[in-house]
């Protein structure tokens, strides 16, 4: 079967949990920004937790369905609508031939994640079907959906209608957002008062946040220890010799303006970074809208180890739910 | 040189192996690298090495994060003792300079640069005290490049000069980066040049074009069938200066799977290399013209 979009949104693209292994080479990992919703909209439709689905950002799409499917909506809160009756998130949802989905405007959080049963299949790249568009690698032909693409879906196995996931469960960023970060990298660059003003400070999502990064606004500038630049690094203080970048690093050229690389981040680069956004909470970035107010809250590794149990705990109840 | 380490997160294990670049720096975070590699540390999930620099990416729930930092520390005395060499290969790329494409780029972009009068081949051969672009274009294609690190996006060479440092060419990045950046532009940035693998955002000076793709998703193209990227740190490059008709003859030859670019196998000791720079890049070179 197939479905048949009507309008695909504003970047509208097929994601599963992306293709590691290649980021040597420049190819980033990829896969849905909030990895905890997609796994949850999957599990309430039967399908693999791993499953590739769409993942939409602040525009949902609208789909036309050309068999009967089993249907889940989870992330942001954006009203889901069939046929136009309201339905409810986070909640398997049978669709009938010929039934279009639709949605409302975006409410709170940035994402949503649709898994049909059965999953997106479009081909593995690299071991992924996850949409890497700047390669032109993976998704549906290398690129977000447009009018009238056909996505192909697989065989269903086994869902329910009805099923869904409590309230409890659902996590989502608080307000301000708080990203626990793990200072390092080269957090010896700047001075002991930046050290206090990084955490200290509020920010705020600037308009420049996509799969790739996210960048942040409203903190004091930096300020440098003073050196001389290494050779090859370049001439700003914000500038070093090419290295690679980790997930969730915080880079900040020119000291002004943090940006958090994200699934689609770029491998490497030449700009200074100040620590790293612990794992557990790389999903809540990919629910943070432009303008959202942001706090860093320093931890230690121990605080890092312990956030990303919390959030494997949350993972394990998730799928108790439907064990 | 001692390695400098640092944690990115709960998942990734940062080492710099040096602040400056050099080819030392190089050869001491590929060593690591290859070392890490063979040892098979469990919880490992990517290594990436970079210039002067690398990082593990690792799983903290198969190994902590202490036991990692530990694995790695203990190679690094061995590493060191490795023997600088490597079996590798020679490609020639070439380069159109001065191209009408990536002209009509930087024209677009003359507010992002430090010297919106000139063009960026005409900056970095003043910068660099060359008299003319010319010359300045024979310095650039007159010496083997080391591919140092492969990365930023898909596939994109990091290539590393290959002569004593005070010859060696260095320009700023733009003062704010492009939007665009024509597919295969030749960059410079900071002492490395580069490939861009696709089109899109660059805040590297351009200087030319070359024909052969570098990346190649769909793996049509004659070279890039067996892996959609082309090049691997620790490959040697030699640019080869072109005109528009062999460009266009070249990109013909692309689309119709008849080019095959000239490599051949080398073995690069650091240490011979030292001792006499120009006389081993010419022994280099000679590998590919005597194939």
């Amino acid at each position: 079967m197939v479905v048949r979009v009507l309008n695909p949104g504003l970047s509208t693209t097929v994601q599963d949990l992306g293709r590691p292994g290649y980021f040597h080479l420049g190819i980033p990992i990829g896969g849905a920004m909030d990895r905890l919703a997609l796994r949850a909209a999957n599990l309430i439709v039967g399908n693999d937790e791993g499953a590739a689905g769409l993942e939409a950002v602040f525009v949902g799409p609208q789909l036309e369905f050309t068999r009967d499917a089993l249907i889940a909506v989870t992330g942001a809160d954006m009203p889901i609508k069939l046929d136009g009756e309201e339905k409810p998130s986070w909640t398997a949802l049978k669709v009938r031939a010929g039934q279009v989905l639709s949605f409302g405007f975006l409410q709170t959080g940035a994402r949503i994640y649709i898994a049909i049963a059965g999953g997106i299949d479009v081909p593995l790249a690299l071991g992924s079907r996850s949409t890497y568009p700047i390669g032109a690698l993976g998704g549906f032909k290398g690129r977000a959906i447009a009018k009238d693409d056909e996505l192909p879906v697989g065989n269903a196995a086994g869902g329910r209608e009805g099923r869904s996931i409590p309230e409890a469960l659902r996590r989502r960023p608080g307000m301000p957002a708080e990203l626990r970060v793990l200072p390092g990298l080269y957090w010896h660059r700047v001075t002991e008062e930046t050290h206090r003003n990084f955490f200290d400070d509020q920010w705020k999502v600037a308009p420049e946040a996509d799969r790739m990064g996210y960048r942040f606004r409203g903190g004091r500038p930096l300020q440098f220890v003073e050196r001389d630049q290494p050779f090859g690094a370049g001439s700003d203080p914000s500038n070093i010799v090419d290295s690679c970048y980790p997930y969730g690093s915080i880079q900040v050229p020119g000291g002004t303006e943090p940006i958090i690389l994200h699934r689609d981040a770029v491998s490497g680069g030449g700009y200074f970074m100040v620590g790293t956004v612990v794992s557990a909470d790389m999903d809540l970035i990919g629910q943070l809208q432009p303008n959202t107010p942001t706090r860093f809250v320093k931890v230690d590794m121990d605080g890092a180890l312990k956030a990303r149990a919390d959030r494997a705990a949350l993972l394990d109840r998730i799928r108790s739910v439907f064990a | 040189m001692k390695n400098r380490y640092s944690f990115g997160g709960d998942e990734h294990l940062f080492v710099e192996c040096d602040e400056s670049m050099s080819l030392e720096a190089f050869f001491k975070s590929l060593s690591m690298t290859n070392a890490v590699r063979d040892s098979q540390i469990k919880g490992v999930t990517e290594i990436c090495p970079a210039n002067a620099s690398f990082q593990i990416k690792f799983n903290p729930d198969m190994i902590r994060p202490d036991d990692m930092l530990r694995e790695v520390q203990a190679i690094e005395s061995a590493a060191s003792k490795t023997d600088p060499v490597i079996a590798t290969r020679i490609i020639e790329i070439p380069v159109f300079y001065q191209d009408p494409w990536t002209h009509e780029t930087l024209m677009r972009f003359r507010e992002r640069h430090q010297d919106p009068k000139a063009t960026d081949l005409e900056y970095a051969a003043r910068i660099n005290n060359y008299a003319t672009v010319d010359d300045f274009i024979a310095a650039h294609a007159g010496s083997p490049w080391f591919v140092s690190m492969v990365g930023f996006v898909a596939g994109l060479p990091f290539m590393y000069q290959m002569v004593d440092r005070p010859r060696q060419i260095q320009v700023p990045k733009y003062l704010r980066p492009r939007t665009d950046t024509p597919k295969l532009t030749i960059g410079y940035g900071g002492c490395f040049s580069c490939i861009y693998s696709v089109r899109g955002a660059g805040g590297y000076q351009m200087f030319g074009i070359t024909p052969m793709p570098i990346f190649d998703p769909e793996q049509k193209t004659s070279y890039l069938r067996d892996f959609m990227v082309f090049f691997r740190p620790g490959d040697i490059v030699k640019f080869k200066p072109i005109g528009r008709e062999e460009y266009d003859h070249t990109v013909e030859q692309v689309a119709a799977g008849r080019f095959t670019p000239a490599i051949s196998d080398v073995t690069f000791d650091l240490r011979e290399f030292q001792k006499d720079i120009d006389g081993y890049n010419a022994r280099l070179e000679g590998m590919i013209n005597g194939r």
